[in-house]
């Protein structure tokens, strides 16, 4: 029968430390992508090949992206939530390879991914402005609203978390209830539904990341948002086709 | 009825039930996304990228709803 999601077995055990399943695929995952960027980025040429192509795709679409989420320069939060969209994009889609569980299947994960944008969202709110000017945008519209958005910033993380663990463990178990009742060959359309859940998934990860932050960093009142803002809402014609 | 019994027709009912409510909420954001497009197919890029996350924050609520469905199934505090 079917393995119950909330579970994870010890394959091996480390020393006093038990890895998992998910942890061997979260590093089997990081390995690969640090290993394709450290090869990609070795040899950049000014006319780019055709794998260095769709590498600067990537990085231009994800800039993009964040410009217009965040409507600030894209620079200083490219590595992170570029990471992130990447991370949870191949690992929703290593599901579909045989013998494979995707790590995000597991709330674990998610949960540590969901911390990062909490952590990440408080630390570039304070390093945009100051301890104090951050403390202040809790008191925001009026003081009265202090307990109702600390509470936000914690269920959001939660949410954060959850919807990409249902997402996909829902599609996973889904998959093993079919291939269990049905047989083979029967679960391939539900894979197909899978993939396109998966990078939908990897996208709304990162777009909320992007919400999250950006709200710490220029929300209503922010110093330098004000200054800012105006340059960049002009309409661009390159905006359209995004 | 036992607890085990109580327990599968309550992961049932929680799902079912926490279905209709995103689904009817979805329909209607992705009508008036579809409404926002016809008429104005410039702004189809900014359209589209509050509906995904719009839809992402109304889908979580049936995700909580099949959460809890999964702990009365396979966490379920009062099975021993």
């Amino acid at each position: 029968m079917v393995e119950p999601p909330f579970t994870v077995t010890p394959i091996f055990h480390i020393g006093p430390v038990p890895v998992t399943q998910p942890v061997i695929a979260t590093w089997a995952i990081m390995a690969l992508l640090t290993l394709f960027s450290v090869l990609l980025t070795r040899r950049l040429t000014l006319r780019p090949g055709q794998v260095q192509a769709v590498a600067e795709l990537i990085a231009t679409a994800i800039d993009q992206q964040i410009a217009d989420v965040m409507r600030s320069d894209p620079a200083p939060f490219r590595a992170l939530i570029g990471t992130l969209f990447l991370f949870v994009l191949v690992a929703n889609l290593s599901g579909s390879l045989p013998g494979f569980n995707p790590p995000t299947a597991h709330i674990e994960t998610d949960a540590a991914a969901a911390l990062i944008v909490f952590i990440a969202a408080i630390y570039h709110g304070i390093r945009r402005r100051g301890l104090a000017g951050y403390l202040k945008t809790f008191a925001e519209p009026s003081w009265s609203m202090i307990p109702l958005n600390l509470f936000e910033q914690v269920t959001r993380t939660f949410s954060h978390c959850i919807r990409l663990f249902g997402n996909v463990m829902s599609g996973v178990f889904v998959i093993g209830i079919a291939l269990s009742l049905a047989g083979l060959l029967v679960p391939i359309p539900l894979m197909a539904l899978d993939l396109l859940t998966g990078v939908v998934q990897a996208y709304i990860f990162a777009i909320l990341a992007c919400v999250f932050i950006g709200a710490a960093v220029d929300g209503e009142g922010g110093s330098d948002a004000a200054g800012k803002a105006p340059s960049l809402q002009q309409p661009s014609p390159a905006r359209s086709n995004s | 009825m036992t607890v085990e019994e109580i327990s599968i027709l309550s992961a049932a009912f929680a799902v079912g039930m926490g279905a209709i409510g995103p689904g009817i909420g979805e329909g209607l954001a992705v009508a008036a996304g579809l409404q926002a497009i016809a008429r104005q197919p410039d702004s189809v890029g900014a359209i589209s990228r509050t509906l995904f996350v719009g839809l992402a924050m109304i889908e979580t609520t049936a995700i909580y709803c099949l959460v809890i469905a999964l702990l009365v199934l396979f966490a379920n505090p009062f099975v021993t």
